[in-house]
């Protein structure tokens, strides 16, 4: 498939802090990317890049095979949603929508035709007269939709589209937006830190953290096989365990060897694993691979979850059955369940229920909850 | 306790306006002489304003100076707010306070500063001789600093998104300024505009040393009447000139607290 854009080596510091470090991306054409990571990590710094709001200290940016490091946001072929949609106050919603046509001298005629099939696009029929700071947050979140895509752009660039919406309208919202980009067949590159809206919505996910792509890949690619500690932990719930490859499909951790489906290490090499907690069969303690007791038992609805102790390191374990606090159970896991990744800077900070309760889950979305109370 | 705090109110403002009521009171007094004793009503020193050729070349002169420099303060301030805006915090501050200087030095040293320059200047460049021109320059600089001060806080809640986001539905960044940051500043730009001209009427002292005697201001002329025995016309002359100043002030403020509300109303949603 053709790449509509291409980073290359992309390197960003702000007052002598870097932002964003060697970032190498290239986006194909009609694809749905997503940039995925924690607040903070620069993913809208990368977009700002593609927009062209920042050059870049170092490496190029590339729209099909043309250097664009220096041509001038209003010379590009993309559109930005911005982070608050940074609408026009001072227009109601039909000039909102028309402000890029009438930018570029379109005839009256076709402005009235375009805007009138965008506010239809997303729903917004019979809102053109009103002022756009009588919205609510959603309505506003379709005219800066419609603004964006009365400009016909190649390539569209959303930074948190739904951030600050309430979890009901921003799936509905999903669902809408996964429908204009496949209708309307544009590039979109997608910022969120929400790692369900990343995984449902994407073709492509790219996982960041502190300036640097941490893995790109599928949605099932980076849920299954996760590079490295950090995507691992960061996308789902993981248990990522110390271990050593002792051989090709054999690993070894809690003293005890494991078949598994991964090859390719250096002999002995110690290595991270990782184990999904909805992936963990539990059986009668004597026919386990691994024993443990469980701490704690928390009712999630569809399943429990259940943190057990074996041998001082809490594992979390998703299981439809219920297991009373202090029985003791035995764990078994099939070979392609478990996922061996190489050891990295992320290695030991993760995936070790140890600190585990319940409150954390409340800390969990910060930032959607700032947006909300915007 | 609160009818105290009334009655020491009503002291102030009596204070304040007293001297000012009289004045208007007596510009409508047909009698011609101080000491001041009421007459009949009549509006003869009103009549005999308008026909006074010093007193209409002054107005005419005042109305030139004030429409000229609140335009010109205004497109000067304007574009020196949203460059201090742009400068980092530190910068930032030092022009703000470099801004803010002229408005509180002593007028009388403004003026003598300007005119010192003007007459220097004079020396090798004849326009600079005082007359009209002079007296725009000096109520220029002296109505920017107020357009600034009504600018800086609309930019400051102006969303810097938005200008980006004109950028980015492809306007060049002088369509986006004119399309996007002048309507989002525009109250700012209007009162500013407004403060100029009142304080270009209002202004006595830096007219005074740089007017010369060719171009002379109300105020200045006023002054200068009064050397003279004092007619009854200077009270009604007086009482246009603050009716006016009076109308505009009041017309700024309006604009300043609908704003207001139409920002909170704003972000109550
Ligand atoms: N103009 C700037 N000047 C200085 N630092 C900046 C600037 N813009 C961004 N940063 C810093 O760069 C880092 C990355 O910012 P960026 O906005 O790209 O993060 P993000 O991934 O979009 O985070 P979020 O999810 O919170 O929006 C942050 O530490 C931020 O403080
Ligand atoms: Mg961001």
């Amino acid at each position: 498939m053709k790449d509509v854009i291409t980073l290359k080596d992309i390197a960003v510091s702000f007052d002598g802090e870097t932002i964003l470090d060697g970032l190498d991306l290239s986006i194909h054409d009609g694809e749905f990317v997503t940039l995925l990571g924690p607040s903070g990590c620069g993913k809208t710094t990368t977009l700002r890049i593609i927009g062209g709001f920042i050059t870049p200290d170092r490496g190029d940016v590339f729209f099909g095979d043309q250097r664009v490091n220096n041509v001038p946001p209003h010379k590009r072929q993309v559109n930005t949603i911005f982070q608050r949609y940074a609408l026009f106050p001072h227009l109601n919603v039909y000039e909102n929508v028309a402000f890029g046509m009438r930018v570029q001298k379109k005839k009256k005629a076709e402005i009235a035709e375009t805007v009138e099939k965008m506010l239809a696009l997303v729903n917004l029929k019979g809102f053109e007269k009103r002022a756009v700071s009588t919205l609510s947050g959603g309505q506003q979140q379709r005219v800066a939709i419609a603004r964006a895509l009365a400009n016909n752009p190649k390539v569209l660039l959303l930074d948190e589209p739904l951030a600050a919406l309430d979890l009901k309208l921003r799936k509905d919202m999903q669902v809408e937006l996964k429908n204009i980009q496949k209708s309307l067949g544009i590039t979109f590159v997608y910022v969120t830190h929400d790692q369900e809206e990343a995984l449902s919505m994407s073709d492509t996910v790219v996982v960041m953290d502190g300036g640097r792509i941490q893995q790109i890949g599928t949605p099932t690619d980076i849920y299954n096989e996760p590079q490295n500690a950090f995507v691992a932990d960061f996308i789902g719930e993981s248990n990522i365990l110390d271990g050593v490859m002792r051989e090709d499909y054999k690993v070894e951790f809690f003293g005890k060897e494991f078949r598994c489906v991964d090859f390719g290490f250096e002999k002995d090499e110690p290595v991270d694993v990782v184990v999904r907690p909805e992936d963990i069969d539990i059986v009668e303690p004597e026919k386990g691979d691994l024993i443990g007791r469980v701490t704690n038992i928390t009712f999630k609805g569809v399943h429990y979850e259940i943190i057990v102790d074996v041998k001082g390191f809490k594992w979390m374990i998703q299981t439809t059955d219920f297991h009373a606090v202090d029985s003791v159970i035995g764990i078994m896991i099939d070979p392609q369940e478990i996922q061996v990744m190489k050891k990295s800077e992320y290695s030991g900070l993760y995936g070790d229920y140890s600190s585990f309760s319940e409150e954390f889950d409340g800390l969990a979305d910060p930032e959607a909850e700032n947006g909300a109370a915007q | 306790m609160k009818t105290l705090s009334r009655i020491y109110n009503v002291i102030i403002f009596g204070l304040l306006y007293f001297p000012i009521i009289m004045v208007i009171v007596f510009s409508f007094n047909s009698a011609r002489y101080t000491p001041m004793e009421w007459k009949d009503f009549s509006l003869q020193w009103y009549e005999k304003l308008f026909q006074n050729e010093e007193i209409l070349n002054a107005l005419s002169v005042t109305l030139q100076v004030a429409l000229i420099s609140t335009l010109a303060a205004t497109v000067i301030g304007t574009l020196a707010a949203i460059g201090i805006h742009a400068m980092n915090r530190k910068l930032r501050r030092v022009m703000l306070t470099i801004n803010n200087f002229p408005m509180v030095n002593p007028e009388v040293v403004s003026g003598v500063a300007f005119m010192l320059l003007f007459v220097a200047l004079a020396a090798v460049l004849p326009v600079f001789k005082p007359g009209f021109f002079t007296l725009c320059i000096a109520h220029v600089t002296f109505c920017t600093p107020y357009v600034v001060l009504q600018i800086m806080p609309k930019l400051r809640q102006t969303d810097g998104r938005l200008y980006e986001a004109a950028l980015d539905l492809g306007c060049t960044p002088l369509q986006a300024f004119f399309k996007v940051t002048i309507p989002e500043i525009l109250p700012g730009i209007l009162t500013g505009a407004l403060m100029a001209f009142t304080m270009s009427l209002d202004d006595f002292a830096i007219s005074y040393f740089t007017a010369g005697s060719s171009a002379q201001t109300l105020s200045v002329t006023i002054y200068s009447m009064v050397k003279r025995p004092v007619t009854p016309e200077i009270y009604a002359l007086s009482t246009l000139l603050f009716g006016t100043v009076f109308v505009l002030l009041l017309l700024a403020n309006i604009g300043q607290v609908r704003d207001i509300s139409r920002r909170s109303k704003r972000a109550r949603r």
